[in-house]
């Protein structure tokens, strides 16, 4: 099908776009990659009466790495953050997660900060963010910009907090501390397909390899990314001979999966432990390779 | 009511182009529609089948998913840009013949811009890279195991074109020129 017509507006600063958001309120969106936003207008499922297309504010072409971390503009794409080296050396979960987002095509057009504020429960971005505690900075005309963490961000399906009038202009995604691994798992009918459910993992080993604490965000089993603790289950155990079981028999125990087409409440549960308890290892392996090559602490 | 129109430039296989489109013409049906290049095809029309991948300043990209006015300066290559200099079939147009990489065609377009761009990038690709690069894209007809043969044949004729070798004309080829089919039966029947 066809979109809906609507108002195109093409801001040339961030100040316009905000002054058009402003203006437009409930009735505005923004665009930009699109990918999930343009299937849901060609469907009709949206049809918002004016599109604000902010792939023209150069400000916001922005993948910036430094000791605290990668700060990605809104309109980065996936494929960019995905094959820049300072971003995976620095957060090697984006790569590790970005890699299942649909296919290549996709993350052409797609954008970081766009998978985030679509918030879609079986996005890997959303719960990435929420693994490492990072933030968004929203942006409106009058108010400045209010930067809202990821546990505050994910507010139901398809539901963030941004407020209409407010423009999403990056995304932080915090550096792990020294000694820490992560891996990402999910499984698909289809590669490329949404999750029937997902597991990110950060692992951090302290000076004798052992876990020193040990996290997870699953997707596609609750409304937003379920964070799980671990380190009850791995605290204090060789990097290469944890009880991985139990690690996933907490994840298990913490999310609430719902029955759907593509699959039974109780695969996805039983998904969030295998899943979880097969990341956790990885990324406890990926910490010590870390340890390794870096040398000591 | 009629809708605003908005001027668009486009280089379209090296044209330069310019329509007055409204804001939601979509990239595939500007193509298709406003300037008549019909071989890219439409087919889910919300970004799954990968039929009208179209690459846009040489990258593949969804042409349902974009907006005409919103790639406005861009240059894009359809399924007509990927032929030879010499107007003939490309070297990814010839792999599909000589593997028999299509049948009904209709998502041919979609893999030929994908594949002619993942090979500039990953000109030997393993069988399973071969797979991977065409992951987003939908066949209902081939069962994919005559187009994984035409990304390898692809790549194949490319190196040999690269090195000023004739067309299809190196011995190490696998599927060889009098064989056009090569391999691929026995690769579908180990493959189930």
């Amino acid at each position: 099908m066809k979109p809906a017509a609507f108002e195109y507006h093409r801001p040339g600063t961030v100040a316009e776009a905000l002054a058009v958001l402003a203006e437009v309120g409930h009735d505005g969106k923004v665009l930009a990659g699109g990918q999930s936003l343009v299937p849901l207008l060609n469907m009709r499922l949206a049809a918002p009466a004016h599109l604000v297309d902010v792939n023209w504010l150069a400000e916001l072409d922005e993948v910036a790495c430094d000791p605290g971390g990668v700060r990605v503009g809104a309109i980065a794409r996936h494929a960019r953050v995905e094959h820049d080296p300072g971003a995976a050396e620095a957060v090697p979960l984006l790569r590790q997660a970005i890699g299942d987002i649909a296919h290549t095509t996709v993350r052409n057009r797609g954008t970081v900060v766009g998978s985030l504020v679509h918030a879609d429960p079986a996005a890997e971005l959303p719960a990435v963010l929420v693994l490492l505690g990072g933030s968004v900075e929203l942006a409106s005309a009058g108010n400045g910009s209010r930067r809202v963490a990821a546990a505050d961000f994910f507010v139901g399906p398809l539901e963030s907090a941004l407020r209409p009038g407010e423009l999403a202009t990056a995304a932080v995604f915090p550096r792990p501390p020294a000694g820490s691994g992560s891996a990402w798992l999910e499984l698909a009918r289809r590669h490329g397909d949404y999750a029937v459910c997902g597991a990110g993992v950060l692992v951090r080993l302290d000076q004798g390899l052992r876990v020193a604490s040990a996290r997870a965000a699953l997707i596609s089993v609750g409304p937003v990314p379920v964070p799980v603790d671990l380190t009850d289950a791995l605290g204090g155990q060789p990097h290469d001979a944890a009880d991985w079981a139990a690690a996933g028999r907490l994840a298990a125990a913490a999310v609430d999966p719902d029955d759907d087409i593509h699959a039974t409440a109780a695969y996805r549960r039983h998904l969030a432990g295998v899943l979880t308890a097969r990341a956790a290892q990885s990324a406890a392996a990926s910490a010590a390779d870390r340890l390794g090559s870096e040398g000591s602490w | 009511m009629s809708e605003p129109l908005h001027e668009t430039h486009l280089v379209v296989n090296g044209l330069p182009h310019t329509v007055a489109v409204p804001a939601r013409r979509l990239l595939s049906d500007c193509l298709r529609h406003d300037l008549g290049l019909t071989g890219t095809h439409v087919g889910c029309e919300h970004g799954v089948c990968g039929a009208c991948t179209v690459l846009v300043d040489g990258r593949p990209m969804r042409s349902c998913l974009l907006f005409a006015v919103g790639v406005d300066g861009a240059e894009i290559t359809t399924v007509e840009g990927c032929r030879s200099a010499g107007g003939g079939l490309g070297p990814v147009q010839q792999a599909f013949q000589d593997c028999h990489g299509l049948q009904c065609g209709f998502c041919t377009p979609g893999f030929v811009t994908t594949i002619t761009a993942y090979l500039r990038e990953h000109p030997d690709p393993t069988e399973e890279q071969a797979r991977q690069a065409i992951g987003g894209n939908l066949c209902r007809c081939t069962g994919y195991q005559n187009i994984v043969a035409s990304v390898l044949r692809a790549a194949e004729i490319l190196k040999a074109e690269g090195s000023g070798e004739p067309q299809g004309g190196a011995p190490e080829n696998r599927e060889g020129s009098g064989e056009p089919q090569g391999g691929a039966p026995v690769e579908q029947e180990a493959a189930r």
